[in-house]
């Protein structure tokens, strides 16, 4: 990035974390070592979880939500951890910090680049768990899609909090599913339920209950833990 | 290292005076005597259900450990912590901590007692009901909570990151208990505490006492401890501040 000059000011939160997050995913995509690491994750785990099961005994729709979800929270973590991990090499927080962006436009950033990490990895996950389980491929997908997207704000938004919380203690990356896991029940819990509605043929409507829970969990949390953030890093 | 934008100049004791010498602690005493008392009533002069027989009398212990971990204690934690972060007061640190201990052991008993009065009532020793989840989450809360605070040296710092962590749980349990409500739900409904259990008590006068007894014994023994392990960490505060200047 260009050096900046002293006069120069703040060109507004959403361009900020804007910012922030382009560098995060440029990192990210020059490295390639969460990223990868969380594909190989997903793909051996839908793997894994295959051998693990009786064909015969539970259908493939019984099993897959659950094969779905587990994925989802564990290589969402994974992709959490090197979030702030990135920032305490030759202690780059301390500019991050000094520079006039504000904190909550840094929270923002970092999630957003969490976001996209989250999806990314859903992205390849979601087509292995339909090829390797068999599951018929109809419009109930889409719904699917959805829910993986109102799932992975709420699960962004509170892993990027405690990744910071994490960052500032001794045990780092091993409190980090401590902490966040907790959080992630009311997200896993209406996403699964919902998912294994759509993925049954049910109707949306069916599944609404659910996605109102999953939607406010998303408003709520994305809300207060941009409020929160500064608290963490505060010095 | 130590803090220089927040120093706090309020005359709030910062670093504790080393507390004086304890000597008996009154408080305590009368709290495990009136739990002794009401272990006794609830055994040898309560009436044992007609149902459920002698495993109801769990009920005495149970409820009123839920009482004062969930609902006390827990409460204390999510208040203590979220002022923590508005007045940065040191003594709400130690409050919420204290609670926090405090409160991982009521619902520990809570956790306990519950399944031994299941296997009995329900024929099986867990379910995976609305309350029961939210107090096994409510748990796992508390446990990384403590967890976080040990992660944490400076003191500072620990206050402050476990506040946030604090803070956000009271927003959390709403949620998991909404989550988990859509399960259908097994357990009893609350029979003490409803509006209508002023006018039409359900619980059989003796039992009514008993379990007034059991309350009451079980929260001063709550706030019996939580004044023991605040002491302590007005103690450990003090120690840490002659140890490092």
């Amino acid at each position: 990035m260009s050096a900046t000059p002293l006069s120069y000011r703040s060109p507004g939160f959403v361009a900020d974390a804007w910012r922030l997050a382009k560098k995060d995913l440029l990192i990210e995509f020059r490295t390639r070592s969460a990223f990868l690491a969380a594909c190989v994750f997903a793909l051996l785990s839908v793997a894994i979880f295959r051998f693990t099961w009786d064909a015969t005994a539970v259908p493939a729709m019984d099993l897959a939500p659950a094969v779905l979800w587990v994925i989802f929270t564990f290589s969402g973590l994974l992709g959490l951890n090197r979030s702030f991990a990135v920032e305490q090499a030759d202690r780059a927080m301390d500019a991050l910090l000094a520079s006039p962006m504000s904190r909550e436009a840094v929270f923002a950033g970092k999630a957003l680049a969490n976001l996209v990490f989250v999806v990314a990895v859903q992205a390849l996950a979601l087509p292995a768990l339909a090829l390797f389980f068999g599951l018929p491929v109809g419009s109930g997908w889409w719904g699917v899609v959805a829910i993986v997207l109102l799932a992975a704000i709420g699960l962004s938004a509170v892993g990027t909090l405690f990744a910071a919380v994490a960052s500032n203690t001794r045990l780092a990356e091993m409190l980090l599913p401590m902490l966040a896991l907790p959080f992630f029940v009311p997200l896993i819990i209406p996403a699964a339920q919902a998912s294994v509605i759509l993925l049954n043929g049910r109707p949306m409507a069916d599944a609404a209950n659910w996605l109102k829970i999953l939607l406010a969990f998303d408003i709520v949390f994305t809300a207060a833990c941009t409020v929160a953030f500064p608290y963490t890093l505060e010095e | 290292m130590t803090s220089v934008s927040n120093v706090d100049t309020r005359p709030h004791p910062r670093v504790a005076a080393p507390p004086t010498a304890a000597g008996f602690d009154w408080f305590l005493a009368l709290a495990l005597v009136a739990c002794g008392a009401a272990v006794v009533r609830a055994l040898f002069f309560t009436p044992a259900d007609a149902m459920l027989g002698d495993v109801q009398k769990l009920f005495y212990v149970h409820v009123p450990a839920a009482i004062a971990g969930l609902y006390i204690g827990c409460g204390l934690l999510a208040v203590c912590s979220l002022v923590y972060l508005w007045v940065k007061d040191d003594r709400l640190d130690r409050l919420a901590e204290s609670s926090a201990e405090v409160s991982l052991l009521c619902m520990t008993v809570v956790l306990t007692t519950g399944p031994i009065w299941g296997r009995s009532s329900w024929g099986t020793w867990w379910v995976w009901d609305a309350r029961l989840t939210s107090t096994l989450f409510l748990w796992f809360l508390v446990l990384s909570y403590l967890v976080l605070r040990g992660a944490v040296e400076q003191p500072e710092t620990r206050a402050r990151l476990s506040a946030v962590m604090g803070s956000l749980a009271a927003l959390l349990v709403p949620f998991i208990h909404l989550t988990v409500y859509l399960f259908r739900s097994q357990h009893p409904s609350p029979i003490v505490i409803r509006p209508e259990a002023l006018t039409s008590p359900s619980l059989p006068p003796e039992m009514a006492a008993t379990f007034g007894l059991s309350a009451t014994a079980f929260i001063l023994l709550f706030f019996a401890m939580l004044r023991l392990r605040y002491r302590l960490a007005t103690a450990t505060a003090a120690r840490n501040a002659m140890e490092h200047g």
